[in-house]
């Protein structure tokens, strides 16, 4: 028993541990994604954050301690950022003709999804920089941190609200446009890369090669409008 | 080998991307200037064949990218313990606000307006 302790001791102590149960993790969960039929509640991310979130609080082991193996598998979000440019060209000319709409409808959703989280928040009494830091969560998590810091909010609060909303985000919309009779792909595929960002373009992606394409495009589109708006409207709002 | 080629493309892509914005101080991260750069890069055919390669590698598994960002939730249960339910029923009130509110906008948009020669005379 003493030898498994100083085993699991070492263990845990080299990035070999971060990467590890990262991969094992999200291939089981993949796996079980599959079986379910890709049910929006059966999210590998969600199901393998959990799983790890409780070994390492089981454990007591910190969070540095399974990132510095985790860091090779988040390295690889920038190029894959990069690479949402290429189903975008695929559909460039459907695109281009679709431009404008596209832009008034990231800019209806990304400010109806601030708006009322500031407002709801500030209605149910929540401290201020909670409120700053929830604003720009509907954003890719590196940039909600980047503005958050701008408008006066906590960047580790917005980075944990972005990826809860995109949780919320990848686990509901199914559900919520097929409620709002919504059957057109690209425009679910949009409407939860706005909401979104990220983890909705991943579940997009996993879903349907348009919804996919569409979800890249408003999380780009977001992150763009975004960062230029939001710091002018808490300029003017204060 | 050729998802390989792409890949180096995509992170050359985002230095490029991450040196224009620390350049010019834009408020943009560098990926997002980075794919931005890719689109027009993309007339030019020998990239598209390594791109198209490394972007269905990525893109098949991005959900995969976010797992050890999600982790991180973990260091902050203290504070979602405290506004727990309030901060839940927020995030995810304005989520399907925005989905709804971009759905609906972008489906209004997007109808084709009817064809002018339709109109009844007189």
């Amino acid at each position: 028993m003493a030898d498994f302790v100083q085993l699991w001791v070492y263990l845990s102590s080299t990035p070999l541990f971060g990467l590890t149960a990262t991969l094992v993790t999200y291939v089981s969960a993949q796996a079980f994604y599959e079986r379910m039929q890709r049910a929006p509640w059966a999210n590998p991310v969600l199901w393998s954050v959990v799983a790890i979130g409780a070994v390492l609080l089981i454990t007591r082991t910190p969070y540095p301690t399974y990132f510095a193996g985790a860091q090779f598998v988040h390295v690889l979000l920038g190029p894959a950022v990069v690479a949402l440019a290429w189903p975008l060209w695929l559909r460039r000319a459907e695109v281009r003709q679709r431009g404008v709409a596209l832009v008034l409808a990231a800019l209806a959703g990304g400010a109806a999804a601030a708006a009322c989280a500031v407002g709801l928040g500030w209605a149910l009494g929540l401290p201020d920089e909670v409120l700053r830091s929830l604003a720009p969560k509907s954003v890719t998590a590196p940039v909600a941190m980047g503005i958050a810091e701008r408008i006066g909010g906590v960047p580790a609060l917005s980075a944990v609200f972005a990826v809860l909303t995109g949780m919320v985000g990848a686990l509901s919309a199914k559900y919520l446009f097929d409620l709002m009779r919504i059957d057109v792909w690209a425009v679910r595929g949009f409407a939860l890369g706005t909401a979104a960002h990220g983890l909705g373009a991943a579940r997009a992606l996993q879903v349907d090669a348009d919804a996919g394409a569409y979800a890249g495009m408003a999380l780009g589109l977001q992150v763009l409008l975004a960062s230029l708006l939001m710091p002018l409207v808490f300029r003017w709002l204060s | 080998m050729l998802a390989l080629r792409g890949l180096a493309w995509l992170l050359l892509l985002q230095a490029l991307g991450e040196a224009l914005t620390h350049a010019l101080s834009l408020p943009f991260p560098g990926p997002v200037v980075g794919m931005v750069l890719l689109l027009p890069s993309l007339l030019w055919a020998p990239l598209r064949e390594p791109v198209k390669a490394a972007a269905e590698l990525l893109l098949a598994h991005l959900s995969l990218l976010f797992v050890p960002v999600g982790v991180g939730v973990i260091t902050h249960l203290a504070l979602l313990s405290q506004y727990g339910l309030k901060l839940l029923l927020v995030i995810a009130l304005s989520t399907w606000v925005g989905m709804a509110v971009t759905a609906l906008v972008l489906r209004g948009l997007l109808r084709k307006p009817p064809a002018p020669e339709e109109a009844p005379h007189g």
